[in-house]
């Protein structure tokens, strides 16, 4: 459970104010949009109202013509020659003979003024040639579909695939055959999500400034700085050195501000306008129409079961489309759809399916989600069939350590077994429940990544650190490293400040993704700290005329180790650093590293629904996750991650989902039409911490920010069921969906 | 754009009648959005708040009520007395937007932006209120469900403003009540809405008139929908007949916000809860 009360840390597991809350509710914070430097001009883009068109004609002249338009870009202003991912970049940038969805980027103009640049864009000529189009998966891959893109699938794909397969995967072990064979019951299924968007409050916005000399700047609202500098400089053609990017504020990312979208259209705007500033916000229409959202999926399992629910074999074959493009998280869906379970037998096969549809983005777990709605609905369904608790099946058939996973590794320390003892535990399994209302209950699984990750501490003159990071802070990384660093260094919570820096304060980070930054970042720092400690010993150790070695580090003091050592008063970290500057110079340490020893985390969760049988809505009445942090160094920052893993997974079970007309256009480009959740749709969401420490980092920390949103799709679902007797398997289960079901059933 | 701000409807109807592409301005909730999103693009901004008496709620010589057109939904809200004589009424309006929507969304906004799915329609419709209409050669009324034309249209020649709503007096009897389906509980725009206003005398429903949203390009006044309730004590067969009659006049399309099935279906359902709730309104019991 949490350690709260119990902890042995003096810091760790206590609650204090956020370092970023005071800004952030006065609206002092600096957000992307919120920069502006003098001579700034304002970026419009001019985006494909067709789903797949060749551009046969683009006419520019008259915009530029337009007073106060000071540089208007096509893709002629991009970089040529190249290929693979960067190629996908640049053409995803702006598109080039042909616009492959709705909303493409095909033209993009700079004036003084916004309103001025949006006025240009109705003066670009293009001519289209509009071409038939694919927006569903299953589509995609019939017979008879258009092949989008021939010639990019890679070598994975077999000969004779589908057209639009860009990619396959497949692994598992065991004897598949006697696994089904050695089953008291086989159920298969097919099991369909929409396309769905991570529905950050924040819009992409940068302000970009580039010269003919090929030096520039951007301030950006992203999730990684090095990224995104990278990406910018292949779509451009510009060293990375010479581009200096520094990240913004961030109002939320969940994954989808990870790579670009507009970012290179702002500074190859600037350089064509003379290196003048070009400051580029997206509209809410323009993020749903053109950024990142995840795939959609349609997915087969297979399940074999004995009576007492032992799984005996598993068979999933899924298949998604992650737009015009290849990157459709369906590798991760499957290594993480039946982690769960320990399984002798076990079979996975995936494909990467191109659509006309927005590049698919990262969003908080990419994958899981949809491979849990699968797996965990229909072992809910076999385990209500065999007449079995659906959470004693889990527990039965639960991953231990040292057992081998469904997608190869052997599991190192995992919590499984004992987050699914504290749902037991939990008081919400015994709430009554009424007419028209059902329980469901799922698990979920996410990685920790580690990755590349650059970190100093700085010990500041007054004794006090100053950490510089490279993972922006979209969960608590923040306060979470300022706890760490000041329970090493044995100074206050307040005594520490974090900064999430620019590219030329640290070597190369990748960004904040794969649940990291507190993991990664708050290893690197710990250890920084501890180098710095080292010094400061060293340096009390000369004051001392002792050797360093036979001085330690004890509240925040180096003291004499030992009688043996002579007997001296503690020199405290503040006098340490009082004197620094003629014991030696500044102090700081400094790691980095490719990080290493991440901890998994599993989680489960449980829903109560209420479903009106007139209308087919569903009510959200309880709502519980139980989940593993390894250790939880802001309780509060971990409880809200768990909290809003929950309710993404709430908006995409219920009622979010990219609606395409026949035409091929996106129908919902507003949030009033793209309906996410609000506030008063959802309960409290209650949440159990569960501890089991990583050992692979100093304070036991797992990484926490994306397994909250793999259960709920299948939770709510199999608590649908519960409540109607229906079970759903295409998702959203809006109320016209349940409704029709409903009456199916009669 | 030029921005006009008029001192009496008068002058604001000539404003428009000499215009090209105009809006009349009270709350702003629907005008300024467009015309942010490009949708809307007047030439003369016409803004009725200066005119005087447009923030006022007053009960009329008959009993009826005389609501302003800068009215906002905030203000409704609060107002006990117009809330005890027409809460269906009131309760539509309140649906509309956020709290702070509300501080500025008005009825007459709401009418002539011309939504087949605004909010406060079909209780102004059930309620039999009517609006005042000022143009160059004077003023007339007319009942509200002649108002709109169509998804952004209506029926006032151009010049003409809505100058005032008017409700009719409740009367004993009397209750309304208006319910709208979304698929979450606020921030939304209804895929259905519906709203009945009855009168219930001596053991029967006497009176009743029944409005649905969103099911057609205009809100829709169903007559044979009222029918099956007048005569009626509101009973299990009533209300069927009722649902049965809603759904037939129902004619929804399918779109992003729902399926035509769906709505048709739906439409049933709130007409029968619309009911029950403005019945029980009508007898002083708790709804």
């Amino acid at each position: 459970m949490a350690k709260d009360d119990t902890h042995a840390y003096r810091l760790i597991g206590t609650r204090p104010n956020r370092p970023d809350g005071l800004d952030k509710v006065t609206g002092r914070a600096r957000y992307g949009a919120d920069m502006a430097l003098p001579g700034m001009l304002h970026a419009a883009v001019l985006r494909s109202p067709h789903a797949h068109a060749r551009i046969t004609r683009i006419d520019t002249s008259r915009a530029e013509a337009l007073a106060g338009v000071k540089a208007v870009i096509t893709r002629a202003d991009l970089a040529t020659g190249q290929s693979g991912e960067d190629w996908n970049l640049t053409e995803n940038t702006l598109a080039g003979e042909v616009a492959l969805y709705d909303g493409h980027a095909v033209a993009a103009v700079a004036a003084t003024s916004k309103f001025i640049a949006q006025d240009a864009l109705a003066l670009i000529d293009v001519e289209y040639e509009v071409l038939p189009h694919l927006i569903d998966v299953d589509d995609a891959i019939r017979p008879d579909a258009i092949a989008l893109r021939p010639g990019s699938a890679d070598a994975s794909v077999p000969d004779g695939s589908p057209a639009n397969v860009v990619k396959q995967i497949e692994f598992g072990h065991g004897d598949l055959d006697a696994g089904f064979a050695a089953a008291d019951l086989v159920r298969e299924g097919r099991y369909l999500t929409e396309a769905t968007h991570q529905g950050y409050i924040e819009p992409h916005a940068c302000v970009a400034q580039l010269g003919a000399d090929g030096k520039g700047e951007m301030w950006v609202c992203t999730q990684g700085q090095w990224y995104i500098r990278k990406m910018c400089a292949a779509v451009l053609g510009l060293e990375a050195a010479q581009l200096r990017v520094t990240p913004s504020e961030i109002g939320g990312g969940f994954g989808g501000k990870t790579t670009i979208f507009a970012e290179p259209l702002a500074l190859a705007l600037s350089r064509k306008a003379g290196g003048r500033p070009v400051k580029l916000v997206m509209s809410r229409s323009e993020v749903l129409r053109a950024t990142g959202p995840t795939a959609s999926a349609s997915m087969d399992v297979k399940i074999g079961m004995k009576r007492d629910g032992t799984i005996t074999a598993a068979l999933c074959d899924f298949r998604m489309q992650g737009g015009a493009f290849p990157g459709a998280p369906v590798d991760m869906a499957l290594f993480c759809a039946l982690a769960p379970y320990k399984l002798d037998a076990v079979k996975c096969i995936g494909q990467d399916v191109l659509a006309n549809r927005p590049k698919a983005a990262a969003y908080r777990a990419p994958g899981a989600p949809m491979g849990a709605f699968a797996v965990e609905s229909l072992i809910d369904e076999m385990a209500q069939e065999l007449g079995l608790d659906p959470l004693e099946v889990r527990l039965k058939n639960a991953v231990r350590e040292g057992d081998k996973s469904s997608y190869g590794p052997t599991f190192g320390s995992i919590g499984l077994v004992e987050v699914l003892e504290a749902v037991k535990a939990h008081p919400n399994l015994s709430a009554p429940l009424g007419p028209n209302q059902g329980r469901g209950i799922a698990s979920g699984y996410w990685f920790n990544h580690g990755g590349e990750t650059s970190v100093t501490v700085a010990v500041s003159e007054d004794g006090g650190a100053t950490v510089s990071v490279g993972t922006p802070d979209i969960g608590g990384s923040r306060a979470s490293i300022a706890l760490m660093v000041a329970e090493t260094f044995g100074i206050g919570y307040d005594d520490v400040r974090v900064n999430v820096v620019e590219t030329g304060a640290l070597g190369v980070n990748e960004p904040t993704h794969g649940s990291r930054a507190t993991f990664a970042s708050g290893k690197a720092a710990v250890i920084s700290a501890k180098a710095a400690i080292s010094e400061m010993c060293r340096r009390a150790a000369a004051d001392w005329g002792i050797e360093p070695e036979a001085v330690e580090w004890i509240d925040g003091a180096a003291v004499p180790a030992g009688p043996n050592a002579g007997q001296f008063p503690p020199l405290t970290m503040a006098e340490i650093a009082a004197k620094m500057g003629e014991t030696g110079g500044p102090i700081s340490g400094h790691h980095e590293v490719t990080a290493e020893g991440v901890g998994a985390s599993f989680g489960a969760h449980v829903v109560d629904v209420e479903v009106d049988s007139e209308t087919g809505k569903v009510t959200i009445l309880r709502y519980l996750v139980v989940q593993d942090a390894g250790t939880a160094i802001h309780p509060a920052y971990v409880e809200g991650q768990y909290q809003g893993g929950a309710v993404q997974g709430i908006g995409w079970a219920l009622n979010e989902e990219y609606v395409y007309g026949r035409d091929g256009r996106l129908q919902n480009t507003v949030f009033l039409d793209y309906r996410i959740p609000v506030a008063s749709d959802l309960p409290m969401i209650d949440t159990v911490i569960v501890e089991v420490p990583n050992p692979g980092h100093p304070y036991g920390v797992r990484g926490v920010g994306e397994t909250g949103i793999t259960p709920p799709l299948p939770a709510i679902a199999n608590a649908v069921a519960a409540a109607t007797g229906v079970r759903l398997r295409h998702l959203p289960m809006s109320p016209p969906k349940v409704l029709a079901a409903l009456k199916a059933r009669g | 754009m030029r921005y006009h701000k008029p001192d009496s409807f008068v002058e604001a109807s000539r404003i428009a009648s000499a215009a090209g592409r105009y809006r009349f301005l009270a709350g702003g909730t629907d005008v300024l959005v467009q015309m942010r999103a490009g949708i809307s693009t007047p030439e003369d901004m016409i803004d009725l708040k200066g005119i005087p008496g447009v923030g006022d709620i007053a009960r009329t010589p008959e009993g009826g009520w005389r609501i302003g057109v800068a009215v906002p939904g905030a203000v409704l809200g609060r107002h006990a007395s117009l809330k005890a004589d027409w809460p269906g009424v009131v309760e539509g309006m309140n649906l509309v937007g956020s709290t702070q929507v509300q501080g500025r969304a008005t009825l007459a906004g709401n009418l002539c932006n011309g939504s087949p799915a605004a909010d406060s329609v079909p209780g102004l419709i059930a309620a039999c209120a009517r609006v005042e209409v000022t143009g160059s050669t004077g003023t007339r009324e007319i009942l509200v469900e002649d108002v709109p034309a169509g998804p952004g249209r209506t029926t006032l020649a151009p010049g003409e403003v809505v100058s005032a709503i008017l409700l009719p007096p409740r009367g004993a009897g009397g209750g309304d009540a208006y319910l709208r389906f979304i698929p979450r509980t606020e921030m939304d725009i209804a895929v259905v809405g519906c709203a009945v206003s009855l009168r219930f005398a001596d053991g029967v429903i006497t009176e009743a008139r029944v409005a649905l949203g969103a099911v057609a390009p205009t809100v829709l006044l169903v007559p044979e929908a009222a029918a099956a309730l007048i005569g009626t004590q509101g009973d299990g067969v009533a209300l069927a007949a009722l649902s049965a009659a809603a759904m037939g006049a129902a004619r929804p399309i399918s779109d992003r916000r729902g399926t035509a099935e769906f709505r048709k279906e739906i439409a049933g359902v709130l007409a029968r809860r619309a009911a029950t709730i403005a019945l029980a309104r009508a007898r002083g019991e708790p709804a």
